[in-house]
């Protein structure tokens, strides 16, 4: 909470005056019972019509200085809150483009999004809330009892019962009830769960002839949940009936020591009639404190949330070295690397060692978390080798700064994807002053070029979010072009060709072969057919290196390329 | 609407107990003035005419507190009852509506009309309504109640109070615009993090954290701008109207005073009128909120009722034959299929499977592999021609009987939230720890599954959880190899699965196709060539047919497409 607090700095002045004017529209509130007393007591007592006007025109001014005060305050509110979460929003932002690999997946891409959305919105509304009304209510209460107290020091006993008995009302209900509304919320997901389950799983449900049970076990869950909120409606709907019937009560007893004070002529009329105006303001103020509670609860969580995310610090040490690169192949070395995830438990890869010379391809395979993908991500530092070391033309990846790393290397991830905007933009992200000539040769190599020129606007035809108006083959190819406008170094295709047909494979990977300064190449891939031509194959099983070599030496001596080979193609095609 | 009338009795007492309730809360007032009025100074005080007042006060704040909570009760019983009612016939319809349905409308919309908008409309339709009827009851009582006591004073409240309904209408009617430029600017900003840090990886690969930063914060200083207007300008409804209020409450003290010394009033008249002129603005805001929150629970019930009365599947026939240990004879004849009107997919397909037979499907994407699974699955209906299991059209069988004589395994895994153990027993509730492991050692999932925290009995969550894509594909293999079904529908079965494991399963495979007709769709051709017939298709036609041997002695599509995996 503490680390969200400097970004009040700059609305200091608006969260003093913002409450301030709060404040003193709540006092001239306070004064009005009293200016009653005095039309019934004086006014009315000695059938002053003058002195009444002149009472009741106290009164409207005390209303307009009200209104000037209480405009004021929210203006105040509105703008430290608004100001508040725009610097918070704008901090977190920034603090996760600074997280490496290894902290946005602890964290979740899905719980950021989540932070910075709703979690923000919810702070914003609870901080504007708590300048505007946190101050006030607790305020009224207890001017309203001071006041009444300045009345009639008797009324201290009766006040002071009564509010102190509607608090602990108040607090007891809400005691019990929030953590029932957790639990209502906990029952609700699982409804919601069971009912994407039947949506997302409807042809195995059907296929399996399950729709009864499925029946069967959503009306458990919905009576669960019905069963709770029952419950939960049946405490939260005491507080008014119970908050009611104490204000009340306080009332009649006011009355009646009232009605013996006045007997005994210490009390006026008119002052009995301003102690119950005051216990009826204390009443609404109360119930206003009680929701303004139960928001401001929510807000605080919110606000531990994000200040969560802004306490998470990078766990990697950017290098010094800004080494220039004038475009051409660099070559690569692994040197022993071993690499191990935050929390996993074993090395998803070691003992890489393996030298690559510049424009070369390096062909890896290996089954479904063989640590494939392991390897090519310690090139670009998207994580560190625990291990060993990693080395671009020489000098290792943890002695260069950022983005002079980064400028030498292009990525194709498994899962491409695509950002709203035109297709030009998309590609721009690779070089930001490419040429549209630069862009159509991209998109040549990377077998794009045709399906661009058939969208309406070639390169001006807009992508959808997430890319949803091309399929997934489009897709991969357009990540492709992506990667190849930067003329990089270092190519990296993380099983980036799945979606294509071997035809498109083939002559995307000749394109790359021919292109001028054709870069280091690394390939990932379960298809033999897209490594077997690479100069070095390095052939990898559950993290350990099992074979490193061409296609010819490997097919002679690692037979767990040769397995491969031939669960692909069949042992008919043996030499 | 008929999901109420289990409820009347409830509403019923819901509406009788919120007039007892609204009426004797406007009487409380009243009494407390005439307690004032026995109060008048010293020596002057009727303290048994007040005992009497204050146990008429007494009573009627108990009889208050009581008829509120049980209208609250009440209230909630049919609003949460409502709400299990529909979603249970929500989820029952979810099961009889037609597949294409459900394919056309995308989950999550469909998951929000289940939840939030039933919620939405239940919340809105029985609390507005009583908030309604409670507010009528109160604006009229408090009319009647100040007429009674004075008219002229009465007329000053009547007057002046719309005057706040007038300030919150200009507020809010000028603030809607501010308020829909906010949720553009929110929207966007919206878009920009979930590409952003949806995508962060792809942004720091690329080096674009900078311009990233740049867009958000540009977006960000425009959301604030706007905010703090939409902000502002709406937060002023509550201090206008409170203006309003004050000045109503001036006018009463002023010609309430007056009246009170031309004696036509007494001061415990005057209290009572100064209470009513503090709360009478209340009801017609809360009215006014209702109006709004009707509005919205209506468009709510309209899409959940567009859900509920959508047309169910075409029903079963009565004399509808179940189909039991099937032979495995497929008859395709004639069949055209169009998931669209204007697209036709499928047309005149025939294709004659023998019992046992191998049947694989090959093509490129959208070539209506997947559809011909759909049809022989009856998820869809053909468009005319017929499909027959074993002489008999598909449609002349019980639904549920055809499907499970199928064994299905999808590319698109789906596990359902629960244990290991219930996944795989899906088709066969009673088996056996045995048949189990034997199944799963079958599809090589036993190794994985014994490693998990807790074996068979790991609870996997909506997405399949700790499991990778490999492996929730595996579990549904042993799904099949355990409930073992006549016929096998293999859909991309083993896509996730790197190809060394695959070979290892494919002998289990083999075995379990022994004897049974299967159709196979896959694009890694190595699965494909021990098929019995090839089947291969291009925008929903067959275009060539045969064996793999015949097929590439053909040299057509085929041919062409098998030796591309030997280029480069």
């Amino acid at each position: 909470m503490k680390t969200l607090l400097k970004y009040f700095e700059g609305y200091k002045k608006e969260c003093i005056l913002g409450p301030l004017f709060k404040l003193l529209e709540a006092s001239f509130e306070l004064m009005v019972p009293l200016v009653v007393k005095r039309i019934i007591d004086v006014g009315i007592a000695n059938g002053d019509k003058d002195y009444v006007l002149k009472m009741v025109l106290v009164m409207i001014a005390l209303a307009v200085v009200g209104l000037t005060c209480s405009l004021t305050a929210q203006y105040f509110s509105a703008k430290a809150a608004v100001g508040f979460s725009a610097k918070v929003k704008n901090a977190v932002f920034s603090h996760i483009q600074t997280l490496s690999y290894t902290e946005i997946d602890t964290l979740g891409t899905s719980t950021l999004v989540t932070r910075l959305t709703s979690d923000i919105n919810t702070l914003q509304g609870g901080v504007n809330m708590f300048l505007r009304l946190l101050l006030r209510s607790p305020f009224v209460v207890a001017g309203a009892v001071i006041m009444a107290i300045s009345i009639d020091s008797k009324a201290t006993v009766t006040f002071g019962v009564t509010v102190l008995l509607l608090s602990l009302v108040v607090y007891v209900i809400m005691r019990l009830t929030i953590p029932m509304y957790k639990k209502v919320q906990g029952s609700l997901d699982q409804v919601t769960s069971k009912t994407r389950s039947a949506l997302t799983g409807v042809r195995v449900t059907r296929a399996f002839g399950l729709e009864e049970k499925e029946q069967q076990e959503f009306g458990e869950a919905n009576a669960a949940l019905l069963a709770i909120q029952v419950l939960s409606g049946k405490i939260s709907a005491l507080l008014n009936p119970i908050t009611f019937a104490l204000i009340n009560l306080g009332l009649m007893w006011l009355l009646w020591e009232g009605a013996v004070a006045v007997d005994t002529g210490r009390l006026t009329q008119g002052a009995v009639v301003a102690l119950v105006n005051y216990m009826s303001q204390i009443l609404v103020e109360l119930i206003k404190l009680a929701n303004l509670i139960v928001q401001i609860t929510r807000a605080l969580a919110s606000a531990g949330r994000i200040s969560s995310v802004l306490e998470i610090t990078s766990s990697m040490q950017e290098g010094t070295q800004n080494r220039k690169w004038d475009g051409g192949a660099a070559v690569v070395a692994f040197e022993n690397a071993a690499l191990r995830y935050a929390g996993g438990g074993e090395n998803a890869v070691e003992g890489i060692t393996l030298a690559a010379k510049a424009g070369s391809t390096i062909g890896i395979i290996g089954g479904t978390g063989s640590g494939k993908t392991s390897v090519i991500q310690m090139i670009p530092r998207f994580y560190d080798a625990t291990r060993g070391s990693v080395l671009v033309d020489g000098l290792d990846v943890r002695e260069y700064t950022y983005a002079s790393l980064r400028e030498r290397i292009a990525v194709v991830p498994q899962k491409s994807v695509l950002f709203s905007g035109t297709i030009r933009d998309n590609i721009r992200w690779g070089k930001a002053d490419a040429t549209d000539e630069e862009i159509m040769a991209a998109l040549q190599m990377a077998q794009a070029k045709d399906f661009v020129m058939e969208k309406e606007g070639g390169l001006d035809y807009k992508v959808a979010q997430g890319g949803k108006n091309f399929s997934g083959g489009q897709r991969q190819r357009l990540a492709i072009a992506r990667a190849l406008v930067k003329k990089p170094a270092i190519l990296i295709l993380d099983d980036s060709t799945s979606a294509l047909d071997y035809a498109t494979d083939a002559a995307l990977r000749k394109a790359i072969r021919e292109m001028p300064d054709s870069p280091t190449t690394f390939i990932v891939s379960q298809r033999t057919a897209s490594i077997m031509h690479a100069d070095q194959i390095l052939v990898l099983d559950a993290g350990e290196v099992v074979g490193l070599g061409d296609h010819e030496s490997l097919m002679k001596d690692c037979e767990v390329y040769q397995e491969i080979y031939n669960s692909q193609f069949g042992k008919e095609n043996e030499v | 609407m008929h999901y109420l009338k289990a409820y009347w009795p409830f509403m019923l007492a819901s509406v009788f107990f919120a007039a007892v309730s609204a009426l004797l809360a406007l009487y409380l007032p009243v009494l407390t003035g005439n307690a004032v009025d026995l109060v008048v100074g010293k020596g002057k005080v009727d303290f048994d005419a007040l005992k009497g007042i204050l146990l008429q006060m007494a009573l009627v704040i108990a009889v208050t507190a009581a008829a509120q909570w049980i209208m609250n009760a009440c209230n909630n019983h049919i609003t949460y009852g409502t709400v299990r009612d529909i979603r249970q016939a929500a989820m029952k319809q979810i099961e009889r509506l037609p597949l294409s349905y459900l394919d056309k409308h995308p989950t999550g919309e469909t998951v929000s009309r289940i939840i939030a908008d039933v919620d939405t409309f239940a919340d809105g339709l029985l609390m507005g309504f009583t908030q309604f009827f409670t507010g009528i009851l109160t604006i009229g009582g408090t009319l009647f109640l100040m007429l009674a006591i004075h008219k002229w004073v009465a007329l000053v409240v009547i007057v002046l109070t719309p005057l706040s309904l007038f300030v919150a209408a200009f507020i809010a009617k000028n603030t809607s615009s501010l308020f829909r430029k906010q949720s553009e600017t929110r929207g966007q900003q919206t878009t920009i993090i979930e590409e952003m840090v949806g995508n962060e990886k792809i942004v720091k690969a690329f080096c674009y954290e900078d311009d990233a930063e740049q867009m958000f914060a540009e977006n960000n200083e425009e959301l604030r701008k706007v905010s703090l207007k939409a902000i502002f300008f709406s937060s002023l409804t509550n201090p206008c109207t409170r203006f309003v209020n004050n000045t109503v409450y001036a006018g009463v003290a002023l010609f309430g005073a007056y009246a009170v010394i031309k004696r036509t009033l007494t001061v415990g008249q005057l209290s009572a009128f100064l209470s009513y002129a503090n709360q009478f603005t209340k009801p017609f805001n809360e009215i006014s909120g209702v109006v709004t929150e009707l509005q919205n629970a209506i468009t709510c019930a309209g899409r959940v009722f567009e859900l509920i009365e959508a047309e169910p599947q075409v029903a079963e026939q009565e004399d509808a034959k179940v189909l039991k240990n099937a032979e495995g004879a497929v008859e395709i004849s004639h069949v055209d299929f169009a998931y669209t009107e204007e697209q036709h997919l499928i047309e005149d397909l025939s294709v004659s499977v023998k019992p046992g037979e191998r049947v694989a499907i090959v093509g490129p994407t959208g070539c209506g592999k997947t559809t011909l699974i759909n049809l022989l699955m009856r998820f869809y209906d053909v468009k005319s021609g017929s499909i027959a299991v074993d002489g008999t059209d598909i449609r002349d069988y019980t639904r549920h009987s055809l499907r499970t004589s199928y064994g299905m395994v999808l590319q698109e895994t789906w596990l359902k939230p629960g244990t290991i153990r219930e996944n795989i027993t899906l088709g066969k509730p009673d088996a056996t720890e045995e048949e189990i492991i034997r199944a799963a050692k079958l599809a090589h999932s036993h190794s994985f599954i014994k490693q998990l925290p807790k074996g068979y009995d790991t609870v996997i969550g909506e997405d399949g959880g700790v499991l990778s894509q490999g492996q929730k594909q595996l579990v549904c293999i042993t799904r099949i190899m355990l409930s073992l079904p006549p016929m096998l529908i293999l859909d991309e079965a083993t896509s996730s699965i790197d190809t060394r494991t695959e070979m290892k399963i494919q002998d289990a495979f083999a075995r379990m196709m022994k004897g049974r007709t299967s159709f196979i769709v896959a694009h890694r051709l190595s699965t494909i060539k021990e098929a019995d017939t090839i089947l291969v298709m291009k925008d929903g036609n067959i275009i060539e047919q045969g064996n793999h041997e015949t097929l590439l002695a053909q040299g057509g599509f085929y041919a062409r497409l098998y030796r591309s995996q030997y280029e480069f």
